[in-house]
């Protein structure tokens, strides 16, 4: 019996709108922030044999960055962006184990952390887990990083960007220090420098020599995914 | 006068609004549910884990010019290095919000509940400052106790790390106050552990004395200008203190 193309056609367009609608909803269960409602709809998209490349970029990352642009109009909170973060994580641990070893997604990575003498880290927690929202893989050394530590961990972690921040006036010459040392041992081309936290400025990134200033988490991202593709 | 100082926790749960600020939510927005929701979490977990608790020490101008001076590396021009030499009294604090908070914090970081972890973190800060302010005001009574004319009296304090005091004067300050007695020791970056702990140097004198404009060289790298704020307090409780009056938040454990 022959098929009705009519009929076939009306079956491929449903399915490209379900399609459609399972990544629509999973980017928006994202947004809200609903860790326990992302496994659901992650899994029926799995069960449509949607591929974990599809649904990590059109569903999580879409819904990841529809956030980060809510967050940069002030239109959502600081909590608001990690619930979504932490619906993100939750996201990834189901998909992760899909991807092939070498085909795991990594857009480079990044080893980030609090300067030596410095404990205020929610905004470089926040830049951390926004990063690895947009696919970047991170090394968060934590709060209180000695110089050396940011260097040692790039190079034996072939890192492209060390991210910085300080919440102190006292403890910003520190990242000179990450600056100079790079510089010193010829390694300013390969890994990359990224600045931010309260007291610190564009200027005085310019004045230190360091490759990208991040106003806000949102900025810090945008900054590191410039200078990755540029690389 | 040395008072190691057991701090009450219902009386330095902070407010949705300090808190607020700390999550860069300004006074006044309107938030989700969701977020009052983490606040409300935070608060319990607050509640059941934090172990307050301070230590005072008065101390004579010259130590503590001493100790001001640290390890040589305060910027040039201060406002502290102007006003401890106008003050009546001065005295070390050192205060913590206890390990088991930080713990806890650590915890939800690693299980990713971020955002409970960040609230936490933020309800811990403010809890930690709200401690400071209950050694302040018990340092504040016993400096006005039996003056009359203590409402001209005002104390405010500064921290190493703040306003041009180095961080590394947090060594000094630790050798003369010893707050190992209350669990809090100096990491070799200066910082303390718990984390969640601050220290600093309680300053009493006439009110006139903490008036300063904040145009000092490191006050353009300054983003809170909190000393704005607690010139502001000082200049709107002088008429609203009573006498001599001891905060009702603390018990004192032992006196040395």
């Amino acid at each position: 019996m022959l098929q009705n193309p009519a009929s076939n056609l009306h079956q491929l367009i449903n399915v490209e709108r379900s399609e459609m609608d399972i990544l629509r909803q999973i980017a928006l269960v994202l947004q809200r922030g609903d860790s326990s409602g992302i496994n659901e709809l992650l899994q029926q998209a799995l069960d449509n044999k949607l591929g974990p490349r599809e649904i990590l970029d059109d569903g999580l990352i879409a819904g990841m960055n529809v956030v980060g642009d809510r967050y940069k109009k002030h239109e959502i909170f600081l909590p608001e962006v990690l619930l979504a973060a932490k619906a993100m994580h939750v996201g990834m641990d189901k998909l992760k184990p899909l991807f092939l070893k070498d085909e795991v997604p990594s857009r480079g990575r990044v080893v980030i952390g609090t300067v030596q003498g410095d404990i205020h880290d929610i905004g470089k927690n926040l830049v951390a887990i926004m990063l690895s929202g947009a696919g970047f893989e991170v090394i968060d050394l934590g709060k209180d990083v000695p110089p050396k530590k940011f260097i040692e961990t790039a190079v034996e972690q072939n890192a492209k960007v060390i991210g910085m921040s300080a919440l102190l006036t006292t403890t910003m010459p520190v990242m000179k220090k990450v600056i100079g040392e790079l510089k010193e041992k010829g390694l300013s081309g390969r890994i990359k420098t990224v600045i931010g936290g309260a007291p610190v400025s564009e200027e005085f990134a310019d004045h230190i020599g360091a490759d990208g200033y991040g106003y806000d988490s949102v900025q810090a991202v945008d900054c590191i995914k410039r200078l990755i593709s540029a690389s | 006068m040395r008072d190691v100082i057991e701090i009450r926790k219902q009386e330095i749960i902070p407010s949705q609004e300090d808190a607020f600020a700390l999550q860069g939510i300004s006074s006044g927005s309107k938030v989700s549910s969701n977020i009052i929701l983490l606040f409300d979490q935070a608060v319990k977990i607050f509640a059941e884990h934090a172990q307050p608790v301070g230590i005072i020490a008065e101390i004579s101008k010259n130590d503590f010019g001493i100790i001001y001076a640290g390890e040589g590396r305060n910027e040039t021009d201060t406002p502290v290095a102007e006003i401890f030499q106008k003050a009546d009294r001065l005295a070390l604090f050192a205060t913590t919000v206890g390990q088991g908070l930080h713990d806890k914090i650590n915890e939800l970081f690693v299980n990713k509940d971020f955002a409970l972890g960040s609230m936490l973190d933020s309800v811990a800060s403010a809890g930690v400052e709200k401690a400071a302010d209950v050694l302040e005001a018990f340092f504040g009574s016993t400096v006005t106790r039996g003056i009359e004319d203590d409402k001209n009296i005002a104390v405010m304090r500064y921290s190493p790390g703040y306003c041009g005091w180095h961080v590394s004067g947090q060594r000094k300050l630790f050798e003369y106050l010893k707050p190992e007695e209350i669990g809090i020791t100096l990491r070799a970056s200066y910082l303390m552990e718990p984390l969640k702990s601050a220290s600093g140097v309680f300053i009493a004198g006439g009110v006139d004395i903490h008036f300063f404009a904040d145009t000092y060289s490191f006050c353009s790298q300054c983003e809170t200008h909190s000393c704005r704020e607690r010139m502001y307090r000082i200049e709107h409780s002088i008429n609203a203190s009573e006498p001599g009056e001891q905060p009702a938040s603390i018990d004192k454990r032992r006196k040395e």
